[in-house]
Protein backbone atom coordinates (compact mmCIF):
# COMPACT_ATOMS: atom_id res chain seq x y z
CA UNK A 1 0.00 0.00 0.00
CA UNK A 2 2.55 2.62 0.98
CA UNK A 3 4.76 1.80 -2.05
CA UNK A 4 1.38 2.91 -4.19
CA UNK A 5 1.58 5.94 -2.23
CA UNK A 6 5.09 6.36 -3.23
CA UNK A 7 4.78 5.65 -6.77
CA UNK A 8 1.78 8.13 -7.29
CA UNK A 9 3.80 10.55 -5.04
CA UNK A 10 6.21 10.19 -7.55
CA UNK A 11 4.22 10.15 -10.56
CA UNK A 12 2.42 13.85 -9.42
CA UNK A 13 6.04 15.23 -9.00
CA UNK A 14 7.22 14.13 -12.05
CA UNK A 15 4.61 15.91 -14.27
CA UNK A 16 4.97 18.50 -12.15
CA UNK A 17 7.94 19.34 -12.34
CA UNK A 18 9.35 17.31 -15.65
CA UNK A 19 11.65 15.03 -14.08
CA UNK A 20 10.36 12.52 -16.61
CA UNK A 21 12.61 12.74 -19.15
CA UNK A 22 11.97 8.77 -20.41
CA UNK A 23 9.07 6.61 -20.30
CA UNK A 24 9.21 3.34 -19.89
CA UNK A 25 6.26 0.44 -21.63
CA UNK A 26 6.63 -2.44 -20.37
CA UNK A 27 5.32 -5.64 -22.27
CA UNK A 28 3.52 -8.02 -19.57
CA UNK A 29 2.20 -11.34 -19.92
CA UNK A 30 2.02 -15.02 -19.67
CA UNK A 31 4.77 -17.42 -20.99
CA UNK A 32 4.52 -17.90 -24.77
CA UNK A 33 1.86 -15.23 -25.32
CA UNK A 34 4.39 -13.55 -28.25
CA UNK A 35 5.67 -10.82 -25.92
CA UNK A 36 9.66 -11.12 -27.56
CA UNK A 37 8.29 -10.77 -30.75
CA UNK A 38 6.16 -8.23 -30.69
CA UNK A 39 9.16 -6.59 -29.27
CA UNK A 40 11.30 -7.29 -32.08
CA UNK A 41 8.44 -6.39 -34.44
CA UNK A 42 8.81 -2.77 -32.49
CA UNK A 43 12.34 -2.64 -32.53
CA UNK A 44 13.09 -3.58 -36.64
CA UNK A 45 10.38 -1.53 -37.20
CA UNK A 46 11.81 1.79 -35.71
CA UNK A 47 15.55 0.77 -35.10
CA UNK A 48 16.28 -1.78 -37.50
CA UNK A 49 17.71 -4.38 -35.07
CA UNK A 50 15.54 -7.45 -33.15
CA UNK A 51 15.33 -7.42 -29.31
CA UNK A 52 15.36 -10.42 -28.12
CA UNK A 53 15.30 -14.76 -29.27
CA UNK A 54 12.11 -16.23 -29.82
CA UNK A 55 11.11 -20.00 -29.28
CA UNK A 56 8.32 -22.38 -28.86
CA UNK A 57 9.82 -23.47 -26.06
CA UNK A 58 8.00 -21.37 -22.54
CA UNK A 59 10.09 -19.13 -20.69
CA UNK A 60 12.75 -18.27 -23.67
CA UNK A 61 12.68 -14.58 -22.12
CA UNK A 62 14.44 -15.40 -18.39
CA UNK A 63 15.50 -11.76 -17.81
CA UNK A 64 14.08 -8.08 -18.35
CA UNK A 65 15.46 -6.86 -21.21
CA UNK A 66 15.71 -3.01 -22.14
CA UNK A 67 15.72 -1.27 -25.55
CA UNK A 68 16.61 2.47 -24.49
CA UNK A 69 15.35 5.25 -26.70
CA UNK A 70 12.60 4.00 -29.38
CA UNK A 71 10.94 6.88 -31.40
CA UNK A 72 7.56 5.91 -33.23
CA UNK A 73 5.61 8.12 -35.54
CA UNK A 74 2.32 8.55 -36.25
CA UNK A 75 1.40 11.44 -38.52
CA UNK A 76 2.66 14.34 -36.76
CA UNK A 77 2.69 12.70 -33.31
CA UNK A 78 5.86 11.17 -31.84
CA UNK A 79 6.46 9.27 -29.43
CA UNK A 80 9.82 8.47 -27.84
CA UNK A 81 10.41 5.26 -24.67
CA UNK A 82 12.21 2.53 -23.46
CA UNK A 83 10.72 -0.54 -24.39
CA UNK A 84 11.13 -2.88 -21.69
CA UNK A 85 10.37 -6.61 -22.66
CA UNK A 86 9.79 -8.72 -19.32
CA UNK A 87 9.95 -12.41 -18.91
CA UNK A 88 6.59 -14.65 -19.05
CA UNK A 89 4.78 -14.45 -15.45
CA UNK A 90 3.26 -17.87 -14.13
CA UNK A 91 2.12 -19.65 -11.33
CA UNK A 92 4.10 -22.82 -11.51
CA UNK A 93 7.46 -24.18 -14.06
CA UNK A 94 8.05 -27.73 -14.01
CA UNK A 95 11.45 -28.40 -15.51
CA UNK A 96 10.03 -31.74 -16.72
CA UNK A 97 8.02 -29.60 -19.61
CA UNK A 98 11.25 -28.74 -20.88
CA UNK A 99 12.14 -32.24 -20.89
CA UNK A 100 9.38 -32.80 -23.05
CA UNK A 101 10.11 -30.26 -25.21
CA UNK A 102 13.19 -31.62 -26.18
CA UNK A 103 16.00 -30.00 -23.96
CA UNK A 104 18.59 -32.13 -21.65
CA UNK A 105 17.30 -32.67 -17.92
CA UNK A 106 20.35 -30.44 -16.99
CA UNK A 107 19.56 -27.40 -19.85
CA UNK A 108 15.97 -28.22 -18.35
CA UNK A 109 16.48 -27.33 -14.33
CA UNK A 110 18.75 -24.71 -15.47
CA UNK A 111 16.31 -22.95 -17.46
CA UNK A 112 13.38 -23.86 -14.61
CA UNK A 113 15.31 -21.87 -12.40
CA UNK A 114 16.16 -18.79 -14.22
CA UNK A 115 12.44 -18.76 -15.50
CA UNK A 116 11.74 -18.50 -11.91
CA UNK A 117 13.82 -15.81 -10.89
CA UNK A 118 12.49 -14.26 -14.16
CA UNK A 119 8.99 -14.28 -12.71
CA UNK A 120 10.00 -12.56 -9.65
CA UNK A 121 12.13 -9.45 -11.77
CA UNK A 122 8.93 -9.42 -13.86
CA UNK A 123 6.62 -8.44 -10.79
CA UNK A 124 8.92 -6.44 -9.43
CA UNK A 125 9.86 -4.17 -12.23
CA UNK A 126 6.22 -3.34 -12.51
CA UNK A 127 6.43 -0.09 -10.26
CA UNK A 128 8.95 1.09 -12.60
CA UNK A 129 6.53 1.37 -15.70
CA UNK A 130 4.44 3.93 -17.31
CA UNK A 131 2.55 2.14 -19.21
CA UNK A 132 2.20 -1.66 -20.03
CA UNK A 133 0.69 -3.93 -23.00
CA UNK A 134 -0.45 -6.51 -21.81
CA UNK A 135 0.44 -9.59 -24.04
CA UNK A 136 -2.19 -12.48 -24.43
CA UNK A 137 -2.25 -15.36 -26.37
CA UNK A 138 -5.90 -14.61 -28.63
CA UNK A 139 -6.17 -18.34 -28.81
CA UNK A 140 -6.00 -19.12 -24.68
CA UNK A 141 -8.74 -18.95 -22.31
CA UNK A 142 -8.43 -15.07 -21.38
CA UNK A 143 -10.04 -15.68 -17.85
CA UNK A 144 -6.75 -17.23 -16.55
CA UNK A 145 -5.75 -16.03 -13.25
CA UNK A 146 -2.54 -15.09 -14.40
CA UNK A 147 -3.95 -12.23 -16.65
CA UNK A 148 -6.49 -11.07 -14.19
CA UNK A 149 -3.67 -10.57 -11.55
CA UNK A 150 -1.35 -9.08 -14.15
CA UNK A 151 -4.40 -6.26 -15.30
CA UNK A 152 -5.54 -6.39 -11.44
CA UNK A 153 -1.59 -5.58 -10.27
CA UNK A 154 -1.65 -2.52 -13.13
CA UNK A 155 -4.83 -0.95 -12.48
CA UNK A 156 -4.32 -1.12 -8.59
CA UNK A 157 -0.92 0.83 -9.46
CA UNK A 158 -2.77 3.14 -11.80
CA UNK A 159 -0.68 2.10 -15.22
CA UNK A 160 -2.31 2.70 -18.28
CA UNK A 161 -3.40 -0.67 -19.70
CA UNK A 162 -3.53 -1.65 -23.78
CA UNK A 163 -4.01 -5.25 -24.19
CA UNK A 164 -2.71 -6.59 -27.23
CA UNK A 165 -3.89 -10.37 -28.23
CA UNK A 166 -1.76 -11.80 -30.35
CA UNK A 167 -1.36 -14.69 -32.77
CA UNK A 168 -4.85 -13.18 -34.62
CA UNK A 169 -3.72 -15.83 -37.70
CA UNK A 170 -4.18 -18.51 -36.12
CA UNK A 171 -7.91 -20.49 -37.09
CA UNK A 172 -8.29 -20.48 -32.74
CA UNK A 173 -8.34 -17.17 -32.33
CA UNK A 174 -11.24 -15.61 -30.37
CA UNK A 175 -10.84 -11.85 -29.82
CA UNK A 176 -14.57 -11.35 -28.93
CA UNK A 177 -13.47 -13.90 -26.18
CA UNK A 178 -10.65 -11.96 -24.69
CA UNK A 179 -12.77 -8.36 -25.34
CA UNK A 180 -15.85 -9.96 -23.06
CA UNK A 181 -13.13 -10.59 -20.46
CA UNK A 182 -11.70 -7.10 -19.82
CA UNK A 183 -14.18 -4.74 -21.54
CA UNK A 184 -13.29 -2.16 -19.43
CA UNK A 185 -9.95 -1.75 -21.84
CA UNK A 186 -8.70 -1.60 -25.59
CA UNK A 187 -8.46 -4.78 -26.84
CA UNK A 188 -6.31 -4.94 -30.13
CA UNK A 189 -6.27 -8.10 -32.20
CA UNK A 190 -2.86 -8.32 -33.93
CA UNK A 191 -0.36 -10.57 -35.19
CA UNK A 192 3.38 -9.72 -34.21
CA UNK A 193 4.75 -12.85 -36.53
CA UNK A 194 2.88 -11.20 -39.72
CA UNK A 195 2.75 -7.96 -38.62
CA UNK A 196 -0.53 -7.71 -38.78
CA UNK A 197 -2.99 -4.74 -37.49
CA UNK A 198 0.46 -3.60 -35.97
CA UNK A 199 -0.69 0.23 -37.35
CA UNK A 200 -3.12 0.21 -35.13
CA UNK A 201 -1.41 -0.80 -31.84
CA UNK A 202 1.30 2.12 -32.26
CA UNK A 203 -1.69 4.42 -32.61
CA UNK A 204 -2.80 3.10 -29.18
CA UNK A 205 0.41 3.57 -27.89
CA UNK A 206 -0.14 7.29 -28.26
CA UNK A 207 -3.25 6.81 -25.90
CA UNK A 208 -1.44 4.39 -23.08
CA UNK A 209 1.44 6.62 -23.06
CA UNK A 210 0.10 10.14 -22.75
CA UNK B 1 -7.67 -39.34 -2.55
CA UNK B 2 -7.58 -35.67 -3.34
CA UNK B 3 -8.13 -33.19 0.28
CA UNK B 4 -9.91 -30.30 0.27
CA UNK B 5 -9.31 -27.89 2.56
CA UNK B 6 -11.29 -24.59 3.61
CA UNK B 7 -10.10 -21.64 5.48
CA UNK B 8 -12.64 -19.21 6.53
CA UNK B 9 -11.56 -15.46 5.94
CA UNK B 10 -11.16 -14.70 9.51
CA UNK B 11 -8.21 -17.54 9.76
CA UNK B 12 -5.67 -14.52 8.10
CA UNK B 13 -7.85 -11.66 8.24
CA UNK B 14 -5.20 -9.70 11.17
CA UNK B 15 -2.12 -11.52 9.43
CA UNK B 16 0.09 -9.48 7.61
CA UNK B 17 0.23 -9.64 3.58
CA UNK B 18 3.43 -12.13 4.52
CA UNK B 19 1.91 -14.54 6.89
CA UNK B 20 -0.97 -14.22 4.69
CA UNK B 21 0.85 -16.14 2.22
CA UNK B 22 2.99 -18.38 4.24
CA UNK B 23 -0.16 -19.81 6.03
CA UNK B 24 -1.95 -20.55 2.42
CA UNK B 25 0.84 -21.81 0.53
CA UNK B 26 1.95 -23.84 3.94
CA UNK B 27 -1.29 -25.64 2.94
CA UNK B 28 -0.81 -26.24 -0.04
CA UNK B 29 2.40 -27.78 -0.33
CA UNK B 30 1.24 -30.32 2.03
CA UNK B 31 -0.93 -31.44 -1.14
CA UNK B 32 -4.11 -30.11 -0.27
CA UNK B 33 -6.45 -27.96 -2.35
CA UNK B 34 -6.88 -24.89 -0.74
CA UNK B 35 -10.63 -23.04 -0.68
CA UNK B 36 -10.36 -19.51 0.90
CA UNK B 37 -12.61 -17.68 1.93
CA UNK B 38 -12.90 -14.48 -0.44
CA UNK B 39 -9.64 -13.04 -2.30
CA UNK B 40 -6.42 -11.42 -1.41
CA UNK B 41 -5.45 -8.10 -2.64
CA UNK B 42 -3.93 -7.34 -6.36
CA UNK B 43 -1.06 -6.42 -4.22
CA UNK B 44 -1.07 -9.91 -1.99
CA UNK B 45 -2.03 -11.97 -4.92
CA UNK B 46 1.46 -10.86 -7.20
CA UNK B 47 3.31 -11.97 -3.62
CA UNK B 48 1.83 -14.71 -3.61
CA UNK B 49 3.30 -15.65 -7.42
CA UNK B 50 6.43 -14.40 -6.20
CA UNK B 51 6.62 -16.60 -3.01
CA UNK B 52 5.55 -19.66 -5.00
CA UNK B 53 8.64 -18.87 -7.38
CA UNK B 54 11.08 -18.65 -5.00
CA UNK B 55 9.44 -22.34 -3.02
CA UNK B 56 10.04 -23.94 -5.81
CA UNK B 57 12.13 -27.00 -5.95
CA UNK B 58 12.75 -30.97 -7.11
CA UNK B 59 9.10 -31.62 -5.23
CA UNK B 60 6.56 -28.57 -5.29
CA UNK B 61 6.49 -27.59 -8.94
CA UNK B 62 3.96 -23.88 -8.43
CA UNK B 63 0.20 -23.83 -7.48
CA UNK B 64 -3.02 -23.23 -9.80
CA UNK B 65 -4.93 -20.51 -8.87
CA UNK B 66 -8.52 -19.56 -9.64
CA UNK B 67 -10.77 -16.68 -7.70
CA UNK B 68 -14.64 -16.97 -8.46
CA UNK B 69 -16.93 -14.30 -7.35
CA UNK B 70 -20.63 -14.46 -6.98
CA UNK B 71 -20.94 -11.33 -9.22
CA UNK B 72 -18.42 -11.36 -11.79
CA UNK B 73 -20.94 -11.31 -14.59
CA UNK B 74 -21.79 -8.08 -16.39
CA UNK B 75 -20.63 -5.06 -17.18
CA UNK B 76 -23.04 -2.31 -17.42
CA UNK B 77 -23.61 0.60 -14.87
CA UNK B 78 -25.87 -1.00 -12.78
CA UNK B 79 -23.71 -4.02 -12.36
CA UNK B 80 -20.95 -2.02 -11.71
CA UNK B 81 -22.70 -0.10 -8.54
CA UNK B 82 -24.15 -3.46 -7.41
CA UNK B 83 -20.39 -4.80 -7.40
CA UNK B 84 -18.98 -1.76 -5.76
CA UNK B 85 -21.69 -1.68 -3.07
CA UNK B 86 -21.02 -5.81 -2.56
CA UNK B 87 -17.29 -5.23 -2.12
CA UNK B 88 -18.27 -2.31 -0.18
CA UNK B 89 -20.50 -4.68 1.96
CA UNK B 90 -18.64 -8.19 2.20
CA UNK B 91 -15.14 -6.05 1.87
CA UNK B 92 -12.34 -8.93 0.82
CA UNK B 93 -14.68 -11.76 1.77
CA UNK B 94 -16.69 -12.10 -1.25
CA UNK B 95 -16.70 -14.78 -3.81
CA UNK B 96 -13.93 -17.94 -3.10
CA UNK B 97 -10.20 -18.53 -3.80
CA UNK B 98 -8.79 -21.87 -5.09
CA UNK B 99 -5.51 -23.05 -4.85
CA UNK B 100 -4.07 -26.10 -5.86
CA UNK B 101 -0.29 -27.41 -6.19
CA UNK B 102 0.67 -28.00 -9.66
CA UNK B 103 1.63 -31.25 -9.27
CA UNK B 104 -2.15 -32.07 -8.73
CA UNK B 105 -4.55 -29.70 -10.09
CA UNK B 106 -3.17 -29.40 -14.08
CA UNK B 107 -5.44 -26.44 -14.76
CA UNK B 108 -8.58 -24.37 -13.48
CA UNK B 109 -10.95 -23.84 -16.02
CA UNK B 110 -12.97 -20.82 -15.26
CA UNK B 111 -15.74 -19.02 -17.63
CA UNK B 112 -18.35 -16.90 -15.53
CA UNK B 113 -20.73 -19.18 -14.69
CA UNK B 114 -18.97 -22.66 -13.96
CA UNK B 115 -15.34 -23.70 -12.65
CA UNK B 116 -13.26 -26.57 -13.71
CA UNK B 117 -10.58 -28.49 -12.15
CA UNK B 118 -8.35 -30.54 -14.05
CA UNK B 119 -6.23 -33.19 -11.97
CA UNK B 120 -3.05 -34.95 -12.69
CA UNK B 121 -2.66 -38.46 -10.92
CA UNK B 122 1.26 -38.65 -10.20
CA UNK B 123 3.08 -41.88 -10.47
CA UNK B 124 3.51 -42.33 -6.78
CA UNK B 125 -0.39 -43.03 -7.39
CA UNK B 126 0.28 -46.53 -9.17
CA UNK B 127 -0.55 -45.28 -12.68
CA UNK B 128 3.19 -46.00 -14.16
CA UNK B 129 3.68 -42.44 -15.19
CA UNK B 130 0.42 -41.79 -16.59
CA UNK B 131 -1.29 -39.02 -16.49
CA UNK B 132 -5.09 -38.82 -15.92
CA UNK B 133 -7.51 -35.95 -16.68
CA UNK B 134 -10.34 -35.95 -14.23
CA UNK B 135 -13.44 -33.20 -14.57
Amino acid sequence: MISIVNQFIKKVFDRLFGNKKHIKIGLYGPPNGGKTTIANRICTDWLGEEMGQVSHIPHETREVKVKEQINIKSGRKELSFSLVDTPGIATKIDYEDFVKAGLSTRESKKRAKEATKGVIDAIKWLDEMDAVIVVLDSTKDPYSQVNITIIGNLEARKIPVLIVANKVDLKKSNIKKLQAAFPQYEVIGVSAKYGTNIDRMYEAFFTIAR
Amino acid sequence: MITLQFIPYSDIENLTPEKRIKKLLDVVKEDRILLLEGRLAKEEEAGLIRTTMEAINGRFKGIEISVVSSNSKGHGLLKKIQKNIVELLSGPRSGITIIGPATIVKEIKKDPDKIQLLTVEAKRNGLNGKRKRRK
